[in-house]
C-alpha cells in the first residue's frame, strides 16, 4: 500500500519533466536523426519515407558524405567553437570580479545587485542586440569618438559592425548573466572564515585566490561555461544580425539550410553534429568537474 | 620582556568599546588564557593579536616588534580557529603544508615535516583524507597541527573546544597542555569556559566589558577573586553583602546584611567601615543537622530551600532565619555521610573564619 502510494508519489513528480523531455527533446531529436537519413524533396523539405517509384524506404547516406567531403562545414564548426571558446573565456574574465563583487557585498545589497545582472533579460534579445548594432555600427559616437583618437596617433579608421569582434561583443553581452549566476551562487557561499586562515598562515591576496578561492568556486565556472559555451556554440541570430558576412557561424547555416536552401536532410546532418559536439562537451565538462570534486 | 606585550591597547566599535584600555604581558612559554563572557571584548583582542583588526590606540609588541601596521600574513603569529577553517578541497596533509608552502619551504622538506606533525598529533595515516571524512576531534588536531608546522612565536586559539562534546573535551586538553609542554610555543587560548581556563592555563585573564578585571594563575583566581565579578564567573560563589566592624590581629568582624555578624579573616587591604561583600566558595561551607561548636566556626541555623543533585556532589540552597540564602556543597561520598537533606528540612550550616574573603566595593 505504501510503496504504491510512493510510486504515485514518484510518477506525479517525475512525470511532468519526463513527458517534457519526451516531447520537446526526445522526439525532435529523433525526427532530425531520421531527417538527416532522407532525401529532400523536389521543392525542397523532405521527400516522401517511401520512394514513389519503387515503393521501398527511401534513406541515403549521402548527406553524412557531403559534410565530411566538403572541408568548409568543418572548418566553419570550428570557427564557432572558437567564437565559443573565446566568449566563455571573456564571459569569465569579466563575470569572476563581477560575481566576487556580489559575493562579498552587504547581505541587503547582494539582492538587488544580483536583480542588476538580470535585468537585461527584461528586454527582448533582439532589441538588445540591435542596439549593439548602433553602438558599433560607424555613425555612433563610440565608434567616431574611437576613430578620431586613432586617427591622431595615425592609425586608419576601423569598422566593428560586421566583424568577428562585433560577434563576440554580441555574444559576451548576452551571455554574461548565464556566467555571473553560477559563479555568485557559489561564491556567496564560501566561508569567510577560510580566507581569515588562509592569510594568517602567511598568504598574500593573491595566493589567496588561487590556493583556496578560486578552487573552491570551480563548480561554479563549469557551470557557468557550459551555460555560455553550449548556447554561443549554436547561436545564429547575433552573427545573423552583427556578424555580417565575415562574423558567420554555423548556426546562421543550420539556418540557412532549414529556411532559405530547404534543404531539410543536410540541415538535420549539421543539427546532428552540433547536438553530438553539445553533449560531449558537457559530459566532458561534468566529468572535469567530478575529477576535481574528489 | 615579555614575548606578547599588549599596551593599553583600546577598540571602539561606534559607541562601544569592545576593549578599553588593556595592557597584558606574557612570557615565553606561557599557556595563557582570555577568560570572559560573550561580548567582553577576548576575541577582538585576539583578532588584534593576529592582524585582523587593528587597535584604535595603544600597541601590541610581539619579540620586542611592534605589530602595528602589520598584516595577518606578515605575522609570525598563528590562529586555530573556532570553526577550525580547515580547506576542505586540500587532504589533511595539504592543509598542514599549507603554512610551509606560503613560507616558500624547500618542497623536499614539506613531506618529511607533514609527517612529523602528522605523528605529533596523532594522526598518522590519514594524510590522505578530506576533512569532511574527520571527526571534530580529529579535525581540531589538523587545525593545530597546521597552526603550528611552522613554528610561529606566538599560538593563538580561539574557543577551540566549544564544538566537541563534554567526554571528548577532557581528553583533548590533556592533548593540548602536553602538546605546548612539547612545542614550548606560548599559546594564548579564548574561551568562555572557566573550567577549561582552570584546567589549562598557566595564567589566566579575566575580561569583563572590555576590561582585565584580574590577571592570576588559575588558583588564584579561583581561590582569591578580586572582585565580585570575578567571583562570581569563575565557578559557583556565595557572594554576602556586608561591612567591616573592627579589626583585631589575624581576624576581623563583619556584619552580614541579613545574616549578622561573623569572623572572618584579616588581611592588609581590610579596615573598618569598609562595604563590600564576603565571597564564599560553597564546597567550604558545611552543611548538618548539628554542627560541632567551634570558636573559628560562623554558625547559622536554616532551612534547605532546594537542591541540585549532581552525581558527585550535591548543592543545597539554604535559607537562613533572615531570609538569605547560602550555597553549600555537599560530597556525595563523604565520609559519615548518613542521609540527603530534603526541602524544608532543618540545618546548619557554618564555615570557618578563613574560608573566604572580603572583595572591597
Amino acid at each position: 500500500m505504501a510503496t504504491q502510494q510512493n510510486r504515485l508519489h514518484k510518477w506525479l513528480i517525475g512525470g511532468p519533466p519526463l513527458a517534457y523531455l519526451v516531447v520537446f527533446f526526445a522526439i525532435p531529436v529523433l525526427i532530425m536523426v531520421l531527417a538527416s537519413f532522407r532525401n529532400s524533396g523536389d521543392f525542397g523539405g523532405l521527400a516522401p519515407f517511401f520512394s514513389e517509384e519503387s515503393g521501398k524506404l527511401d534513406l541515403t547516406t549521402e548527406n553524412y558524405g557531403r559534410f565530411f567531403s566538403d572541408f568548409i562545414y568543418t572548418e566553419l564548426f570550428l570557427k564557432s567553437f572558437a567564437y565559443a571558446a573565446i566568449t566563455t573565456i571573456v564571459c569569465l574574465v569579466i563575470a569572476y570580479p563581477l560575481a566576487m563583487l556580489i559575493a562579498r557585498s552587504a547581505k541587503k545589497h547582494r539582492d538587488l545587485l544580483v536583480l542588476l545582472v538580470i535585468l537585461p533579460f527584461w528586454s527582448n534579445f533582439l532589441i538588445r542586440v540591435y542596439a549593439w548594432m548602433i553602438i558599433l555600427g560607424p555613425q555612433s559616437v563610440f565608434v567616431s569618438a574611437l576613430n578620431r583618437v586613432l586617427g591622431t596617433i595615425g592609425i586608419e579608421p576601423v569598422t566593428l559592425l560586421y566583424t568577428p569582434f562585433a560577434v563576440i561583443v554580441g555574444l559576451v553581452y548576452v551571455h554574461l548573466p548565464f556566467m555571473v549566476l553560477p559563479l555568485y551562487a557559489n561564491l556567496e557561499k564560501h566561508d569567510p572564515a577560510l580566507l581569515d586562515a588562509a592569510q594568517d598562515l602567511g598568504a598574500n591576496v593573491w595566493r589567496r585566490f588561487w590556493r583556496v578561492t578560486f578552487p573552491l568556486s570551480l563548480p561554479g565556472v563549469y557551470a557557468g561555461a557550459a551555460l555560455v559555451f553550449i548556447p554561443a556554440l549554436g547561436i545564429f541570430a547575433i552573427p545573423d544580425i552583427l556578424g555580417g558576412t565575415e562574423g558567420i557561424m554555423i548556426g546562421n547555416v543550420i539556418k540557412q539550410q532549414f529556411l532559405d536552401t530547404r534543404d531539410w536532410p543536410f540541415g538535420s546532418v549539421l543539427s546532428m553534429v552540433l547536438t553530438v559536439m553539445a553533449v560531449a562537451l558537457a559530459g566532458l565538462a561534468a566529468w572535469v568537474a567530478r575529477q576535481s570534486r574528489t | 620582556m615579555a614575548l606578547l606585550e599588549i599596551r593599553n591597547v583600546t577598540r571602539r566599535f561606534g559607541d562601544f568599546t569592545a576593549v578599553d584600555n588593556v595592557s597584558i604581558s606574557i612570557e615565553a612559554g606561557e599557556f595563557f588564557t582570555l577568560l570572559g563572557p560573550s561580548g567582553c571584548g577576548k576575541t577582538t583582542l585576539l583578532r588584534m593579536i593576529a592582524g585582523f583588526d587593528a587597535a584604535d590606540a595603544g600597541s601590541i609588541v610581539v619579540d620586542g616588534q611592534d605589530m602595528t601596521g602589520i598584516p595577518p600574513e606578515a605575522r609570525n603569529v598563528h590562529t586555530v580557529f573556532q570553526s577550525y577553517a580547515l580547506f576542505p578541497h586540500m587532504t589533511v596533509a595539504q592543509n598542514i603544508a599549507f603554512p610551509l608552502q606560503m613560507a616558500n619551504v624547500d618542497p623536499g622538506q614539506i613531506g618529511k615535516r607533514v609527517e612529523e606533525a602528522l605523528e605529533d598529533v596523532r594522526l598518522t595515516g590519514m594524510d590522505k583524507r578530506y576533512p569532511n571524512e574527520l571527526s571534530g576531534g580529529q579535525k581540531q588536531r589538523v587545525a593545530v597541527a597546521r597552526a603550528l608546522i611552522n613554528r610561529p612565536k606566538l599560538l593563538l586559539l580561539d574557543e577551540p573546544l566549544a564544538a566537541l562534546d563534554a567526554k571528548l573535551k577532557e581528553s583533548v586538553q590533556l592533548e593540548l597542555i602536553g602538546l605546548q609542554k612539547e612545542v614550548g610555543i606560548t599559546f594564548v587560548y579564548v574561551t568562555h569556559d572557566q573550567s577549561e581556563a582552570l584546567a589549562l592555563s598557566h595564567r589566566i585573564a579575566v575580561m569583563n566589558h572590555g576590561r582585565v578585571e584580574q590577571v592570576d594563575e588559575p588558583s588564584k583566581i579561583y581561590g582569591f577573586p578580586k572582585n565580585r565579578f570575578v567571583a562570581d564567573f569563575i565557578g559557583q560563589c556565595n557572594l554576602l553583602d556586608g561591612e567591616i566592624k573592627s579589626c583585631v590581629g589575624e581576624r576581623m568582624t563583619i556584619a552580614l546584611s541579613g545574616i549578622g555578624e561573623v569572623a572572618a579573616l584579616n588581611i592588609e587591604s581590610d579596615a573598618p567601615g569598609l562595604k563590600g561583600a564576603l565571597a564564599l566558595r560553597p564546597e567550604k561551607v558545611a552543611i548538618g543537622r548539628d554542627l560541632p561548636a567551634d570558636a573559628d566556626v560562623n554558625r547559622f541555623t536554616g532551612k534547605v530551600h532546594d537542591f541540585l543533585y549532581l552525581g558527585d556532589v550535591t548543592i543545597y540552597i539554604v535559607e537562613l532565619a533572615g531570609g538569605m540564602r547560602i550555597e553549600a556543597l555537599l560530597p556525595n561520598s563523604s565520609a559519615g555521610r548518613t542521609k540527603f537533606f530534603e526541602a524544608g528540612d532543618e540545618v546548619q550550616v557554618g564555615w570557618r573564619y578563613d574560608a573566604g574573603h572580603f572583595l572591597n566595593d
